[in-house]
């Protein structure tokens, strides 16, 4: 009883006084744990020789079969987050963060269980169901109560968080290696012991956020500032409800928007060591390809920040006009890079991309909320990510199986990345065009302010009678 | 006056030590990747 109530939105409730600052560290408290997702491979190869501990042994698992570990977690990610996206809104971030904290700490500690009784399925469902769960409900927990506490800046605050997610991996990473290296000899392979130990970390890491976290009061402003006395184009004071939403264009433009450029990204993030070494043979070493992947990383995460803040500037739609048209222009220009051998050019494009394709995903929440209003920004971005898990699909299938059709076809090896580039300039120019026919939301679809509260009881209302 | 100032040293005490906990993990972990990076370039 005492938890729930710890737990509840009331208690939440800034007092006056509360730095509006604790927010992003609350945020990055979560998403800097959930992010550990993007570092899971670390652990493939150890657990594809936990019998043979030294090479894989015949009762060993395959790595194609371990592969599905991380589908499984970014295919719940979408799903849990859409599916409770209005659990959190209505429930409040600290009740959502420590659900995270649950499920997020508990898929490791069921996988750990798994890896002792060596049964798969258990680790698909502590580590891909559960942790996935985990993963949905941590990452669009914050996001509502960030865009709130920072009416004026909401593209850099949710930048702040999102951020966090793209950094995550490399605080995993280096961590997961150590812990595994410690609890490791020469008759065991330490990953149960490393995901005991991260499991309990995470917790308390996540725990630390759910306790600091607060809403702001109703009507709360942040001092000095003043909302635009005219209404701004494509930025909008009313509110539109979770499912009402669903109804309109604006969301589904929003949907392909984010999935063809996370589509294009994701495509060639698992690929960029690959593709480096086969277009530079010679030139490039396998040390320096993962060089450059950690490059990569580190603009994918910067651009989070730097392109959500400049949104705040320049516009939402503004801003995925520059993924679009960039990312078109440079993904056309990374084939020439190669045909002329310049791997500066290359490594320059692919940095200017992997920061376009973190900041699609930085800067979609303050799209939405300049789209539906702030009420349910949270629970729309949960319905949102459903273009993510779609993305976390089309993107590698479509780089890898076009790269083997190509070699199979008799395409050299350094030229056989040519035609996904083009195909992702393609998908590029369609989010271009998805982006210019987003219009500000009918007013046929906004909440009655007077009602704002009863949807929560029942069902939603909506205000005017307008035709499209 | 002097509640206030205690309320408002107490805040950016509690700032610091928010921005400590969660930049120290992330700083560390991108100094370690940035040194791997630069090794690439030698």
């Amino acid at each position: 009883m005492a938890t729930s109530s710890f737990l509840a939105r009331e208690r939440t409730i800034a007092a006056p006084g509360y730095s509006r600052w604790l927010i992003p560290p609350a945020a990055l408290c979560i998403h800097l744990c959930i992010g550990q997702a993007y570092a899971f491979s670390v652990f493939n190869l150890p657990l594809s020789k936990l019998i043979g501990i030294t090479q894989s042994a015949p009762d060993d698992w395959k790595l194609t079969d371990l592969g599905w570990i991380f589908s499984i977690a970014i295919f719940f990610l979408g799903t849990s987050a859409a599916v409770l996206g209005r659990w959190v809104e209505e429930g409040g971030p600290r009740r959502a963060m420590f659900a995270a904290a649950l499920c997020w700490a508990g898929g490791f500690l069921v996988s750990a269980v798994g890896v002792y009784l060596h049964t798969l399925w258990i680790i698909y469902l502590g580590y891909g169901v559960l942790g996935g769960i985990g993963l949905g409900l941590g990452y669009i927990s914050p996001v509502s109560t960030l865009i709130k506490w920072f009416p004026d800046r909401p593209g850099m605050a949710t930048g702040m968080a999102i951020m966090g997610f793209g950094g995550a991996a490399f605080i995993a990473s280096p961590l997961s290696v150590w812990l595994m290296a410690k609890f490791s000899t020469p008759t065991h392979v330490g990953v149960a012991e490393a995901w005991i130990c991260m499991g309990l970390i995470y917790f308390c890491f996540m725990l630390v956020g759910a306790a600091i976290v607060r809403v702001p009061p109703d009507n709360w402003v942040p001092e000095g500032y003043v909302a635009p006395a005219q209404p701004k184009r494509l930025v909008t004071r009313e509110n539109v409800y979770v499912y009402q939403a669903l109804k309109t264009p604006q969301f589904w433009l929003i949907w392909w928007i984010l999935c063809l450029n996370v589509t294009a990204g994701i495509g060639v993030l698992g690929q960029a060591s690959a593709m480096s070494q086969e277009m530079f043979k010679g030139q490039v070493t396998a040390v320096a390809a993962s060089g450059f992947v950690g490059l990569f990383s580190l603009f994918n995460m910067g651009g989070r920040f730097i392109w959500s803040s400049t949104s705040d500037y320049i516009g939402r739609k503004n801003t995925y006009f520059c993924f679009f048209a960039l990312g078109t222009v440079l993904y056309a220009l990374v084939p020439h890079t190669g045909a002329i051998g310049s791997v500066g050019l290359f490594v320059a494009c692919y940095a200017v991309i992997f920061s376009m394709y973190g900041g699609g995903f930085a800067t979609v929440p303050a799209y939405l909320r300049d789209m539906f209003g702030t009420r349910y920004v949270g629970a729309i971005h949960g319905l949102l990510l459903t273009a993510w898990s779609m993305a976390g699909i089309f993107g590698p299938v479509l780089v890898n199986y076009i790269r083997q059709y190509n070699v199979d076809h008799g395409v050299p090896a350094a030229q056989a990345y040519n035609t996904t580039m083009y195909i992702m300039a393609g998908l590029l120019v369609v989010g271009f065009i998805c982006n210019l026919f987003v219009k500000d939301v009918h007013e046929r679809h906004h909440m009655r302010a007077v009602d704002a509260d009863a949807e929560v009881e029942g069902a939603p209302v909506f205000g005017g009678s307008h035709g499209e | 006056m002097a509640n206030n100032a205690q309320e408002s040293s107490g805040n950016a005490l509690k700032l610091a030590l928010a921005w400590i906990f969660v930049g120290i993990p992330l700083a560390w972990g991108v100094i370690q990747t940035l040194l791997n990076a630069i090794k690439a370039f030698q």
